[in-house]
């Protein structure tokens, strides 16, 4: 399990993205992180596994703090962190299979590496990854000749591959349309339930937070400001992470979460025309 | 009688910026005219010179072809060496004269200061240097085009290593990768198109450089060029001409197909 | 998903090649000619023992530099004989390309003048300003004279070139205005083209200044005047110091060049 205390961080301009943030995650559940721009939910996610380096808190991960760790040992554990990222971030000119490969880089030599001479078992999986990410015999195009949608797929492939203990994911969909999105959503969150491994995502479209998450959990100028179910997310909840409205907890009214499980049952139609298509 | 408006492109003063400055540079024309001090009978005469040339020159002697065939393949010889030598020496002295990938500010310094250093000295200048130090000869020639070439290698790789995606390198790191497997994987992809469109370019350069160095002894085509114009054979002079010509375009050739290959 | 029975896959990464033995054949082809290459140097540790007592002797003789009063004089009378020679074949190089350049535009060139055009073009920069040199101090004589001819005649396929490039990229619609108001085909160039390329040719008269600069410094070693003859002669005699003096003055006075070449261009643009 995962389990932030009380992270920080202060930019060298003095920006304060995180003031304190704590969010523990388990199981194999999927937690959304949502929140107006600049909240500091990207910053929250690169400190996890330090690609930002935390001014103050810890991070545990199954027990081990990473925030205290050496640049060896933190290798080790991004072994078990997979990240996905916004702009995809694959190698534009190597091929999809190596994308996908270079997820188990933290498991060979330099000279494997260098070589692309990966275990025939790493090889074996990536061929089952990509056939499950619905990428089979794209193995030996160039990342740059795949559509965003497929890039994406490459990055979520590339991060199970690692077998990590947990998926970091920071905006999947901002760069997708919203049809691709929800494919997307719908092969992340189906994949992490397979392989039961916990995600932790920040999105800022809340309908699919809404739609995709068991837990939501709110950030406003690098502060939480909510936690709760898909169902607590009501109109004064985000009125509250969008616009900083201060209002103590109210119980949530039926009509608005009434309102919300329409969102959702519509975003199953959609999902289901996808699926067909 | 009717006042009409006159009207002028320029104000007083920008006429009389533009006065000055053309004076300025009649000035220095004249100057450096008179500075040359030029025997114009040469003037006069050279056109009769240039048709008495071309009429010794032709026909080409093309029985003296089979002789230049090994010094030309030592210019390529000279080029692609030149050029190995340049890229092999470009890639460390690129990073240091990155912004993104120097260690600190002297190594920066450092980076920019060989760069400048090799780019400012002419090649026939360090063939000269080369052929005091190693004797006339090949050698020679591969040192002075490969010094020259570092300069321009170095700075178009640093280019191409300013503008990489951190992103693409951040990922590769993500997963548990060392520095060295985030090089290979993440930052060799970004930078491959543009060593490899820099060395065939230079190489294309380095040609055309390398069948001028033997004038001072450094090896190649020049040698011969050289002893046939000083020993009055212009028959071969334009034999070597044309095979320069050739070569030229060979290689301008082969480098455009090897960077379309590349992309 | 992973089922024991299924076979493993292999994958070998796909070569820009047709196939890997085709890849590694020309590797193989690369590194046997790098290998000819390099034998052909005939490289021995003799000689690279040699030649780095050599360089330690070069290093030791630059120090101190040659200032003696005659020297000096050498000195500077070779150099403001390179940067006349860059002046005079800088401007003269300019007045004959800019026709040319008129002519090897595409978008307002008749096609036979448009070929004739891009032909002076290819001539002048077949060769290096060098092999012109040689030759030119055949023709006309050792001195200044062939060096400012072959500066000259280099600038012409440099600056045509670029300029042609230039006009070819102009706003049509201004020349078309102006034709539209009955001008005539000189009138049409004058006010509608000129304005539009006018700060390029600044612009690219002080950059090839630049270059001449660099080129009248070494013309000289082929005898065609300049500070190059005076470095020639410093290394026929053995003269080490005075010859490093002249490298170091050349490139002062290359960097000088470039940085006021830079900065003029800045300034223009």
């Amino acid at each position: 399990m995962l389990s932030v205390t009380d992270l920080q961080k202060t930019y060298p301009s003095g920006d304060e993205a995180l003031k304190g943030v704590s969010i523990d995650v388990t199981g194999s559940e999927t937690v959304a992180m949502i929140g107006p721009s600049g909240a500091g939910k990207s910053t929250f996610i690169r400190c996890v596994n330090r690609l930002t380096e935390p001014s103050g808190g810890s991070v545990e991960l199954d027990g081990v703090e990473v925030t205290a760790l050496s640049s060896d040992d933190l290798r080790e554990a991004r072994r078990d962190m997979g990240m996905i990222f916004q702009e995809y971030n694959l190698v534009e000119r190597l091929t999809v299979m190596e994308n996908v490969l270079s997820g188990r880089l933290g498991y060979v030599s330099t000279w494997q590496a260098f070589r692309r001479n990966f275990p025939p078992e790493d090889v074996e999986r990536a061929y089952e990854v990509l056939d499950r990410v619905g990428l089979a015999d794209h193995e030996n195009n160039r990342a740059d000749e795949l559509s965003g949608g497929q890039r994406q797929r490459v990055g979520i492939a590339r991060a199970i591959l690692q077998r990590p203990k947990i998926l970091l994911v920071d905006e999947p969909t901002s760069s997708l349309d919203p049809e691709t999105s929800k494919a997307v959503m719908d092969l992340l969150t189906e994949i992490a339930a397979e392989d039961d491994i916990p995600v932790l995502i920040n999105i800022h479209e809340v309908d699919l937070a809404q739609e995709y998450a068991e837990r939501i959990v709110g950030l406003r100028d690098g502060e939480l400001v909510f936690e709760g179910t898909p169902d607590d997310l009501d109109e004064t909840a985000k009125g509250q992470i969008y616009r900083g409205e201060e209002i103590p907890d109210v119980t949530t009214g039926a009509q608005q979460s009434a309102t919300t499980d329409g969102d959702a049952t519509e975003g199953a139609t959609e999902e289901g025309e996808i699926r067909r298509g | 009688m009717t006042d009409y408006r006159t009207w002028e492109r320029r104000t007083p003063r920008q006429r009389l910026v533009r006065f000055t400055l053309g004076l300025l540079t009649i000035v220095v024309a004249v100057v450096a005219w008179t500075l040359l001090d030029v025997n114009y009978s040469y003037l006069t005469s050279s056109p009769e010179e240039f048709m008495d040339l071309f009429n010794r020159m032709y026909p080409p002697n093309m029985t003296y072809s089979g002789e230049i065939l090994s010094p030309l393949i030592e210019t390529v010889h000279i080029a692609v060496l030149g050029t190995a030598l340049a890229i092999v020496l470009s890639v460390p002295v690129a990073l240091l004269g990155a912004a993104n990938t120097t260690p600190n500010r002297a190594s920066f310094l450092l980076g920019k200061f060989i760069i400048s250093a090799s780019r400012s000295v002419n090649v026939i200048i360090w063939a000269l240097v080369f052929v005091i130090i190693f004797g006339s000869g090949a050698l020679a020639g591969v040192l002075a085009i490969g010094l020259r070439s570092i300069g321009f290698c170095s700075k178009l790789i640093a280019e191409a290593i300013e503008e990489i995606d951190p992103g693409q390198v951040e990922a590769v790191k993500a997963t548990g990768a060392n520095s060295l497997e985030s090089a290979i994987y993440a930052i060799m992809p970004q930078i491959k198109p543009a060593i490899v469109g820099v060395s065939t370019y230079r190489w294309d350069i380095n040609v055309r450089s390398s069948t001028i160095i033997g004038f001072v002894g450094a090896g190649g085509i020049g040698v011969e060029l050289n002893t046939a114009i000083n020993t009055f054979q212009w028959q071969n002079v334009l034999t070597i001409l044309i095979a320069i010509l050739a070569l030229v375009v060979f290689s301008e050739v082969v480098s455009a197909y090897l960077r379309r290959k590349v992309r | 998903m992973a089922t024991e029975q299924t076979e493993r896959r292999e994958w070998t990464r796909p070569t820009a090649f047709y196939n890997h033995y085709v890849k590694w054949t020309v590797y193989l082809v690369i590194t046997v000619f790098l290998l000819w290459s390099a034998w052909n140097m005939r490289i021995s540790l003799d000689r690279m023992l040699q030649g780095w007592d050599a360089a330690v002797e070069l290093l030791v003789g630059m120090f101190p530099p040659e200032f003696t009063p005659f020297k000096t004089d050498l000195l500077i009378e070779g150099m403001v004989e390179s940067l006349a020679m860059s002046v005079i074949a800088t401007i003269v190089g300019v007045i004959i390309s800019i026709p040319i350049a008129f002519m090897a535009a595409e978008n307002i060139a008749p096609r036979p003048i448009y070929w004739l055009g891009r032909g002076i073009i290819t001539v002048s920069r077949a060769f290096h300003e060098l092999i012109v040199a040689i030759i030119l101090v055949k023709a006309v004589g050792i001195g200044p004279l062939a060096g400012v001819l072959a500066l000259s005649y280099k600038t012409i396929g440099f600056f045509a070139k670029l300029l042609a490039e230039e006009i070819e990229d102009i706003d049509t619609g201004q020349m078309e205005a102006t034709e539209a108001t009955g001008a005539n085909s000189i009138q049409t160039l004058l006010f509608g083209v000129v304005p539009q390329v006018m700060p390029r040719i600044v612009g690219l008269t002080i950059y090839r200044w630049d270059i001449n600069i660099r080129h009248s410094t070494i013309v000289g070693i082929v005898g065609a005047g300049g500070i190059g003859a005076t470095l020639l002669n410093a290394f026929d005699q053995y003269d080490y110091d005075f010859f490093m003096t002249i490298i170091l003055a050349i490139i002062a006075v290359v960097m000088i060049g470039e940085l006021v070449s830079t900065y003029v261009r800045g300034r223009i643009q």
